[in-house]
């Protein structure tokens, strides 16, 4: 919890001192403080740590280290009405900076136009973990709200004061605290003109309660819609710097290969051309992109290979290579699987393979880098601009507040950009070059050298009684790692564990994480189970299940789509699947037909059903499951890293296809608005049920029952040959 | 060599067969235009060729001679959206806005050719553009928008 005690500073010296001991430094602080950002007023978070950080004089950062352990945030209402909000979040195309404006607006009563937003910029910014793990919306709006209905609170009390009448006279409107006696109204800025206030964000403020929302709850447009499509934004790939080099990095052939010999002579020979050798890295910075091409063209160079996995092999080498997994991350323990499997009347046990597969976010990963004054300042594109800012710092051996990361609105991430490869790779480039160098990686380097979502292997093992009551549930995965493991239904008997391996492949985090893998082996064996005891797959699912939330997107979802209702026709299947992750609840019905020649599967039609608290944004909101569903497709039918040796072979989207125009089908998306319940993040969760949606259904019009993700990437004709 | 681009002519000092994205990006700042895979794959780059359709990333700089290249900052005239981008931005359409471009000059050259395509062209004449953040049926009901505007 944090501390409710008023920390209100006055402009008046005598009044300006929290506490003895620190007193000095707190003014000269915020004198800083307010010389930065202009006067006005301001509310913050965790001031304290604010306040010794700022003392320090050689630091020209404002307030990155604000809130080391928690999220942090905060408003400034300056003399000319402009209310700037500063947070560590970034945009990567969730329309946070929409959303969170929104509910700034909301607590302030001040128009949208009014508010800039400061995001994800470590000199400005308070410090932030990062943007992923759908923990914007529940984590950040929160904060933004209370910091937003303090700031109020200070103007009435401000306006209540300077007007000598009580508070409940006043009501507040557009950016004006009105006094209702005499109709009298002052701005925002005017109250604030002259002013140097901050203040600690309030626990006890009271917030506008969900149903008297006026701006959060409903659909502003994008904040910055018109910049990106009249290709005004720039992103980091778009900036320029005066003098600026652009960067390109020698690349190994494949993972595990490393530095044999090399002549970088004809390199350095080539006119305006900064090489760079450092161990395995070498790099050049050119006058111009083609010229930088040229040059690494120009290195001449071997490499020595080592025997690495391939993707005939990966799923033994990953059980192969796996830890025990007991007590690790994800697992659970819960009466006897023996006793469980002893109870059970039918048993089944699969196992399933899951692919790595790429985010392909269409900007690829790029840096510009700039040395100024022993101070390094990265603009990349990143979700973690402070870890970026840590690597940074570590690399140069540098006091973080040497270096500086602004992320610029990005061209998406999907939890593809946790990491800061480019940021560093410019930056030593631009420390050779003693110039700023810009980096841009190709969709090759992007589809090889980012990260991948896991591969992995997943074994389940349950039983189930004749009338469709689970009695054992045993779940065993390797390397696709622990979120969504757990399963939601009901279950008296249950070992599940999370076994790590050490990829071969870079791997991390991605849209929804392991659940995309997890709860399509779930709801797979949920189905396969339905099956063996011969119940409704939807039936079955409510029979075993109690999560309120979870049965709701069930029920929306089948009422929508109709299941129940109607039969397939003929070469046409149903299927369902949901399921629960990071807060949002989620359930789809897919309706897809094969070709019983060609074995080609269409997706006909798909209904998702949603709810993730009290809805900030309906179109953003929308709009974000669409984007779940559609990338959600690829993962399903045809989305597979393809590699031999370590050799990445389908790094260009030529060969890795990724959902199009025409993989599309007809969408229908239902949301639930739970205005009683917090506000969730929506960009990861929806993706969960779309594989095991689509895979049932495929069941249910073949009887193939597939065990791999992606399902179908050359369609279903080996499958339907075999008997 | 010359370049004419939104109305106006420039004289670039690139080689003849650098691409016309990298020109246009590199040498004029005209950064709209976006690299998004060098390989004609994914439609980023996309710009109007005497009001044709071209992914510029493959298109060589010898290949523009006497012809009109209009990117997306060539679109707005004095403040004045073209239809197909008032109709995305009323639709909404866009996540990250990467992809905004390149959708918007080929459904540019759809509907000077085809001002009122069914669903089935416009999904046809679209498919080599990517969004990656999935919001095709968006850009689908912005386009059929714009044909009726």
């Amino acid at each position: 919890m944090k501390k409710e005690t008023d920390t209100d500073i006055k402009s008046n010296q005598e009044q300006s001192q929290p506490s003895p001991d620190n007193g000095n430094q707190f003014s000269s602080s915020r004198r800083r403080f307010f010389k930065l950002l202009g006067g006005g007023i301001a509310v913050t978070f965790v001031l304290q740590d604010a306040f010794a950080f700022l003392a320090d004089p050689e630091n020209t950062a404002v307030l990155q280290q604000a809130s080391p352990k928690e999220v942090g945030a905060w408003i400034h209402i300056g003399e000319n009405d402009v209310i700037t909000v500063y947070t560590g979040k970034v945009e990567v195309g969730q329309n946070i900076r929409t959303s969170l404006a929104q509910v700034v607006a909301e607590e302030l009563h001040v128009p949208m136009a009014s508010i800039t937003m400061v995001m994800g910029d470590t000199d400005l910014t308070p410090y932030d973990a990062g943007t992923f793990g759908s923990r914007s919306t529940p984590s950040m709006g929160p904060q933004l709200r209370k910091a937003a209905a303090t700031a109020q609170a200070m103007l009435l009390d401000m306006a209540a004061e300077q007007w000598k009448v009580n508070i409940s006279a006043l009501r507040v409107a557009d950016g004006k605290v009105i006094n209702t006696k005499n109709n009298k109204s002052l701005s925002f800025g005017q109250i604030s003109k002259g002013k140097q206030l901050l203040k600690e964000i309030s626990d006890n403020t009271s917030l506008t309660p969900t149903e008297k929302w006026r701006v959060a709850g409903t659909s502003v447009p994008k904040v910055n819609g018109r910049d990106l499509i009249t290709g005004r934004h720039k992103f980091v790939s778009d900036l320029k710097q005066p003098g600026m080099l652009y960067g390109k990095v020698l690349r190994a052939p494949a993972f595990g290969a490393s530095l044999a010999t090399v002549d970088l002579s004809a390199a350095k020979a080539m006119p305006g051309v900064v090489v760079v050798q450092e161990d395995d890295f070498i790099g050049v910075a050119a006058p111009d992109a083609p010229t930088a091409a040229k040059a690494i063209e120009a290195i001449e160079v071997s490499w020595n290979k080592t025997q690495q996995p391939s993707r005939s092999n990966i799923f033994d080498y990953l059980k192969q290579h796996a830890t025990d997994g007991r007590g690790g991350r994800g697992s659970a323990e819960k009466g006897s699987i023996a006793q469980g499997m002893a109870a059970a009347d039918k048993k089944l046990a699969a196992t399933y393979k899951v692919d790595y597969i790429a985010h392909a976010p269409m900007e690829p990963r790029a840096a510009v880098a700039q040395w100024e004054n022993g101070k390094l300042t990265v603009w990349t594109g990143t979700q973690r601009p402070f870890g970026v800012q840590d690597d940074l710092a570590s690399k140069f051996n540098l006091p973080k507040e040497k270096v500086r990361v602004i992320m610029p609105d990005t061209g998406s991430a999907y939890g593809g950009k946790h990491s800061g490869e480019a940021a560093v790779e410019a930056a030593r480039l631009a420390k050779a070059a003693q110039k700023p160098v810009k980096l841009t990686w190709t969709r090759e380097e992007e589809f090889t050298w980012a990260y991948f979502r896991p591969a992995g292997v997943i074994e389940v093992s349950s039983g189930v009684k004749n009338d469709g009551i689970l009695t054992s549930w045993e779940f065993h995965n390797y390397n696709s790692g622990p979120s969504g493991i757990r399963t939601p239904y009901e279950v008296p008997n249950q070992q599940i564990q999370y076994h790590p391996v050490e990829s071969p492949l870079y791997q991390g985090s991605y849209r929804g994480l392991a659940s995309t893998a997890n709860i399509f082996v779930l709801e797979s064996q949920m189905d396969d189970l339905a099956s063996l005891v011969n119940m409704d797959p939807l039936e079955f699912r409510l029979k075993n299940l109690q999560e309120p939330r979870l049965k709701a997107v069930f029920e929306a979802a089948a009422k929508g789509f109709g299941w129940g209702k109607t039969k397939p026709a003929p070469n046409h299947g149903y299927g369902i699947g949901g399921g629960t992750e990071k807060a949002g609840f989620t359930a789809t019905c897919a309706e897809i037909a094969v070709d019983p020649g060609t074995g080609d599967v269409k997706i006909v039609r798909i209904t998702t059903a949603f709810e993730c608290g009290a809805i900030i944004n309906p179109e953003h909101l929308d709009n974000q499951i669409l984007g779940a569903i559609v990338q959600g497709l690829g993962g399903a039918l045809f989305e597979a890293v393809d590699f031999e040796n370590g050799k990445i072979l389908n790094p260009h989207f030529a060969q890795y296809r990724v959902p199009r125009f025409k993989d599309t089908p007809a969408i229908e998306i239902i949301t639930l608005n739970r205005k009683d319940l917090p506000s969730a993040g929506a960009g990861e969760a929806p993706i969960v049920g779309i594989a095991p949606a689509i895979r049932n259904a495929i069941a249910d019009a073949t009887g193939v029952r597939l065990k791999t993700l992606p399902l179908v990437p050359d369609g279903l004709k080996a499958n339907l040959g075999a008997p | 060599m010359e370049l004419q681009v939104n109305g106006i002519k420039h004289t670039v000092s690139a080689w003849s067969e650098t691409s016309l994205l990298y020109v246009l990006r590199d040498e004029l700042d005209l950064t709209g235009s976006k690299y998004g895979c060098g390989e004609g794959q994914c439609g980023a780059c996309t710009v109007l060729m005497d009001g044709k359709a071209v992914r510029s990333c493959r298109v060589p700089l010898s290949a523009t001679q006497g012809k009109q290249i209009t990117t997306i900052e060539g679109l707005e005239k004095e403040g004045q959206l073209h239809p197909v981008q008032e109709a995305l931005l009323n639709v909404d359409v866009f996540q990250c806005g990467y992809c905004a471009p390149g959708m918007i000059m080929s459904a540019v050259a759809l509907l000077e050719t085809n001002p009122q395509p069914s669903e089935e062209e416009i999904v046809a004449h679209m498919n080599g553009n990517v969004c990656r953040c999935g919001t095709y049926p968006r850009i689908v009901r912005a386009i059929k928008e714009a044909s009726n505007a």
